[in-house]
């Protein structure tokens, strides 16, 4: 299977059945598996914060849902996993495609990608990142299931040595 | 010069006291932050009830989520000016998606009132009800006085949404203040809207 195949098989393991998502040109296979998928609800929000808040209120209203973005959209999120997710403590599942590191092409998306992990750090949202196939299933599993049963967000990044990156053309 | 400028200014403490009571259904509400979700405590706390302490712009998003993923409960989204206009493009989302169990209410004293009365474009030339409309939510509506406000709060709870609505309100400061205390508010929204068990 490849990563986004396991992916989505196991966020629906999970009783994940809404993707919300802007979209990242290496999250594309799993974004269209989960709109394809007849189980799944999946639409794009305007804004990761919006998707973040679209994700707290699903889970307010005991739905199981995952914010699919760019690393750049992290950008965008921090207030909602500041003032929202974690002071209400609200199992967000962010799945994010890295782009700025490992072969990047454009500087502009080098800064963002240094902040993040210390953001998350700082925040105490727990994150692990997916680089080689055969970990994806046991690992997502583990952080999927762990941020459902103990009320917290969680963090997937996806590599480019998982995806083989985004090519400049 | 928009719609806005004719239209009635109303007490936003006293349309959040008509909606509350409009609503018998164990309808879902949503309140923004400050203004938003103190007058909607100073109506009476219904278990329903959630408050959006931080967040700035969220009310909506996270109504629509709620909505999302309780079809049968209509859910409704208090929202200042100040703060939809942080957050426009959910109203394009809201749309696309169009809910039929939402409803946005906005609040628009045409100011950010809480942080010191600086003006929001809606005082001078923003019309959010032309806003939301041009984003697609056909249903979209200013109030023209409390009767009417009413008539649109049955309206929207009783017909197929997503429906807008929106106030010209007062700028009178709200006195009410949910304890600061977010853990508290999430399990109380949450067993009264029967997304979790009241023990266990
Ligand atoms: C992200 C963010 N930016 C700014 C603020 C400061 N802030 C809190 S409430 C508010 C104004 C909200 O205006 P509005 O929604 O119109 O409500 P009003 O105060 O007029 O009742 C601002 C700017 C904040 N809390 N969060």
């Amino acid at each position: 299977m490849t990563w986004a195949e396991q992916l989505l098989q196991c966020l629906k393991a999970n009783d994940v059945n809404m993707a919300i998502y802007v979209p990242d040109e290496v999250l594309t296979p799993l974004i269209n598996g989960a709109d394809s998928d007849p189980d799944m609800i999946a639409f794009a929000a305007s804004r990761e914060e919006e998707a973040i808040g679209i994700s707290a209120g699903a889970a307010l209203g005991g739905t199981r849902s995952v914010v699919l973005m760019q690393s750049s959209g992290f950008g965008n999120s921090v207030n909602a996993l500041a003032s929202l997710v974690v002071p209400y403590q609200l199992p967000v599942v962010m799945i994010i495609g890295e782009r700025g590191v490992l072969g990047e092409f454009n500087s502009v998306q080098v800064p963002i990608s240094r902040t993040i992990r210390p953001s998350l750090d700082a925040l105490g949202i727990p994150h692990r990142t997916l680089e080689r196939l055969e970990d994806v299933t046991p690992t997502a599993s583990k952080v999927v299931q762990q941020a459902f049963q103990t009320h917290s967000p969680a963090v997937l990044f996806i590599n480019p040595l998982l995806t083989g990156g985004k090519e400049d053309r | 010069m928009s719609a806005r400028d004719d239209l009635k200014v109303m007490s936003r403490n006293d349309l959040t006291k008509r909606l509350v009571g409009k609503l018998e259904h164990d309808e879902a509400v949503v309140a923004g932050i400050g203004n938003t979700n103190f007058d909607l405590l100073d109506a009476g706390h219904r278990p329903q009830n959630f408050y959006m302490l931080g967040s700035m712009g969220l009310a909506a998003p996270i109504a629509l989520g709620v909505a999302l993923a309780q079809p049968e409960r209509n859910v409704v989204a208090l929202e200042g000016d100040g703060s939809i206009l942080m957050n426009l493009g959910t109203l394009t989302t809201i749309a696309s998606l169009a809910p039929l169990n939402l409803t946005v209410v906005i609040w628009d004293n045409g100011l950010y009132q809480i942080t010191g009365m600086q003006t929001t474009a809606t005082s001078t030339v923003t019309d959010i009800v032309a806003v939301a409309a041009g984003c697609g939510i056909a249903q979209s509506s200013w109030a023209t006085d409390e009767a009417h406000f009413e008539q649109l709060v049955n309206n929207a709870v009783s017909t197929p949404g997503p429906h807008f609505i929106a106030a010209r309100v007062d700028e009178a400061a709200a006195t009410a203040r949910p304890e600061r205390n977010p853990v508290l508010w999430k399990d109380r929204f949450m067993i009264g809207i029967d997304a979790k068990p009241a023990a266990g």
